[in-house]
């Protein structure tokens, strides 16, 4: 007994050893669909310091804001799961619906908003009490969560519905539907909130919603010569905070495309790995990390040059990544 | 009798789904035939709402989506029995419907079709896969979600051919539409390059598929159907009667595997797709249905959901403007099957990948990578449009 504490106290000086020499470094968490796993990477060295074990399927993921856990939607077991930042183990669950996918949660770091595919509702869930406190009934198969930079108004994207859902986070009522492109997966606000952008995977497009007078202004569209238009699929979003560049991942396409997030143009496609799904910046906006779920790996971007720098294996079909907060 | 009982299940949809007051109401029919399809296997028997159940789950999916944008869709379903005219009954149903869904064989559909011709009713083939309603019988108030034969045995025969399975022995069943799939499997293997390399023809001479001792008598029956054939990868049976087939795996002389009507069967759906979301609507489908869901279940799920996309996005009810938009060249549909389904311009055949399923598991999915093809990769399973015998009119 005394001689694995002695190896546990080793190990973590020498991981406090590690981490004080490098200020910069975040640490991203990766979850693995069908490994059933998170990878750990440090975005210092960009290599995978640890693998958890966690329930089956797991795919949204999510830091607290706090920093000290991650949340991971592992929708086979019906729940979500809390993984201890520092323990890098699965310490609770929390009561989400059936089969949750993805889930956002308020700036304050309370209430937590869960898409669950199976029974056509977002759950809302208070983060501190650990409790599921109410439900909403939205269209067919929720999956996108977006919230208003105000938090005022939760999005929700429903799949064969293909309508983004405004709900009014203080009465939990719907007041607005917007149809979008066929299957939406993913909501993201710009930062100043005059934005809403939406990836329709079927409908090969990226729709933008006006979210005050709730309608479609424009979209983006994707060509990549060689490739049919049915590969073109864009799940993840990622839009940097001054809301001038964009990073939509294109599926089978094996491509990022850059976008002009001002006037809506691709300016250029980055090769990745096979299906990319989703994205996240590191917090200095420096890189983008995104998964790779047919080739097992993420992809890093050089942000400002535009360019994939690195891809680092992880475990068995990536899907959804968090990188924690400064 | 007919009209009475149509009415009966108008006013039970109406009971049951309320819609909300001023809600624009879309009425779809469903024609379908009671019929004694026996499958060898026990657990392939068609069930009573095989095919309407998965009309059922998308009229639901429908109202969903409806709810938000003040629509509602009902279902009014005939089932036609022995000696029943499809045609009558079709004109009744279009009496409330400008839009039915249809899962009767290929004449009784060309009948029902021409009957509506000058109505504006336009019917969406679920049910039959015969060429020749999209070829020289092709019809232009007629949609097909139903894949064809040639499109079931083309996406097998690239599977076996990437698998290098190249010399197939055919077995044939003695009944019409056995004859019609081993032509469309014929025609695969000229297409992609396998060779048959015998064929044998299965008789029906009738009988039982169930006896209790039946086992026995099969395990010495097949094994010397299938000797002396000459060398070859794969037994490839065409019998959509449900006479031999199931009968082959396991049995064979020579040790090989079996596809086409069992072993590896080319399919629109399976119970255990679960690829590109596809574990939902099978969640779904199980929840209401108490069953699994069948291929008949998805293609009529389509067939609804088409109707409920073209609404949703046009957002009338009227069949003649939702009929327009279907037949937009950007037209799609999801249905789970990881990329849109979009029609054929030339004869108003549903685009689509299938699936090679073995009774437990999704083997693979065609088009097989490397079939290319110019317009769309759908394109290389089916009659191609430079092939086509179709006219619309």
């Amino acid at each position: 007994m005394s001689r694995i504490w002695t190896k546990y106290l080793i190990f973590g000086l020498a991981a406090a050893l590690a981490t004080m020499g490098r200020a910069s470094a975040f640490i991203a968490y990766v979850s693995n669909e069908k490994g059933n796993t998170v990878s750990v990477i440090d975005t210092d060295s960009f290599t995978v310091t640890d693998t958890i074990k966690v329930g089956q399927r797991p795919r949204g993921i999510e830091f607290t804001r706090d920093g000290k856990f991650v949340m991971v939607a592992v929708g086979d077991d019906d729940t979500i799961q809390l993984i201890d930042a520092e323990k890098k183990q699965v310490v609770d669950t929390l009561p989400s619906g059936p089969d949750p996918e993805l889930f956002i949660q308020d700036s304050a770091g309370k209430i937590l908003y869960v898409a669950n595919e199976n029974d056509n509702t977002v759950t809302v869930i208070d983060l501190e009490k650990r409790a599921r406190i109410g439900d909403i009934q939205v269209g067919v198969e929720p999956e996108g969560m977006a919230l208003s930079p105000d938090g005022k108004i939760l999005i929700n994207t429903s799949e064969t519905t293909s309508m983004a859902h405004f709900i009014d986070t203080m009465t939990r009522q719907i007041v607005a539907n917007v149809l979008v492109g066929s299957r939406p997966r993913f909501a993201e606000f710009k930062r100043d909130g005059s934005e809403l952008w939406i990836s329709s995977e079927i409908g090969g497009i990226v729709s933008i919603v006006d979210p005050a007078k709730h309608v479609v202004t424009g979209k983006i569209e994707f060509a990549i010569p060689g490739l049919r238009r049915e590969a073109i699929q864009p799940v993840g979003i990622g839009i940097t905070k001054d809301g001038k560049m964009a990073f939509v991942a294109l599926g089978p396409a094996n491509r990022v495309a850059v976008v002009d997030a001002i006037s809506h143009s691709v300016t250029k496609y980055l090769l990745v790995g096979q299906r990319v799904w989703h994205m996240a910046f590191t917090p200095d906006e420096k890189y983008l990390l995104t998964t790779n779920g047919v080739s097992n790996d993420v992809s890093v971007i050089d942000v400002a040059a535009q360019k994939v720098i690195k891809t680092i294996q992880v475990g068995e079909l990536p899907w959804g990544i968090t990188i924690a907060q400064p | 009798m007919l009209r009475g009982f149509v009415g009966a299940i108008a006013v039970g949809v109406a009971a049951i789904q309320t819609p909300a007051a001023g809600a624009a109401e879309i009425g779809i029919g469903y024609l379908h035939r009671a019929s004694i399809k026996s499958a060898l296997s026990l657990i392939a028997q068609p069930t009573e709402d095989a095919g309407v159940a998965g009309a059922r789950l998308a009229i639901e999916d429908n109202n969903t989506t409806g709810k938000f944008l003040n629509q509602h869709f009902s279902l009014a379903e005939i089932r036609l029995k022995d000696g029943d005219d499809a045609a009558q009954a079709a004109v009744r149903l279009a009496d409330q419907s400008g839009l039915i869904i249809t899962d009767i064989p290929a004449d009784e559909l060309l009948k029902a079709a021409d009957a509506l011709r000058d109505r504006g009713t336009v019917l969406i083939n679920a049910g039959a896969i015969d060429d020749s309603l999209r070829e020289e019988d092709c019809r232009a108030n007629v949609i097909h979600v139903a894949p064809t034969r040639s499109m079931l045995a083309d996406a097998l025969a690239q599977y076996l051919v990437w698998k290098q399975w190249k010399r197939w022995l055919l077995v044939v069943g003695s009944h019409d539409r056995d004859k019609l799939y081993a032509a469309a499997l014929r025609r695969a293997a000229a297409r992609f390059g396998a060779k048959i390399v015998q064929e044998r023809t299965f008789e029906d001479t009738g009988g039982a598929r169930r006896t209790d001792s039946g086992v026995t008598l099969i395990q010495r029956q097949m094994p010397v159907f299938t000797q002396q054939a000459p060398s070859y990868d794969i037994l490839v049976a065409a019998d959509e009667s449900e006479v031999f087939a199931s009968y082959l795996p396991f049995r064979t002389w020579d040790p090989r595997p079996v596809a086409g009507s069992a072993g590896l069967v080319p399919t629109s759906w399976d119970a255990a797709h679960d690829q590109w979301g596809a574990v939902q609507l099978q969640n779904r489908f199980v929840k209401m249905a108490a069953r699994r869901m069948t291929a008949l279940d998805m293609q009529a799920w389509t067939a609804v959901r088409i109707i409920g996309e073209a609404a949703a996005r046009t957002n009338v009810s009227d069949v003649k403007s939702l009929f327009n938009f279907i037949k937009r060249p950007d037209f799609s549909v999801a249905a789970f099957k990881g990329q849109p389904l979009t029609l054929r311009d030339w004869n108003l055949q549903l685009r689509q990948p299938i699936l090679l399923a073995d009774g437990r598991m999704v083997v693979s999915v065609s088009p097989q990578e490397g079939f290319l093809h110019q317009v769309s990769e759908l394109d290389t399973l089916g009659v191609d449009r430079p092939e086509t015998k179709c006219k619309l009119r």
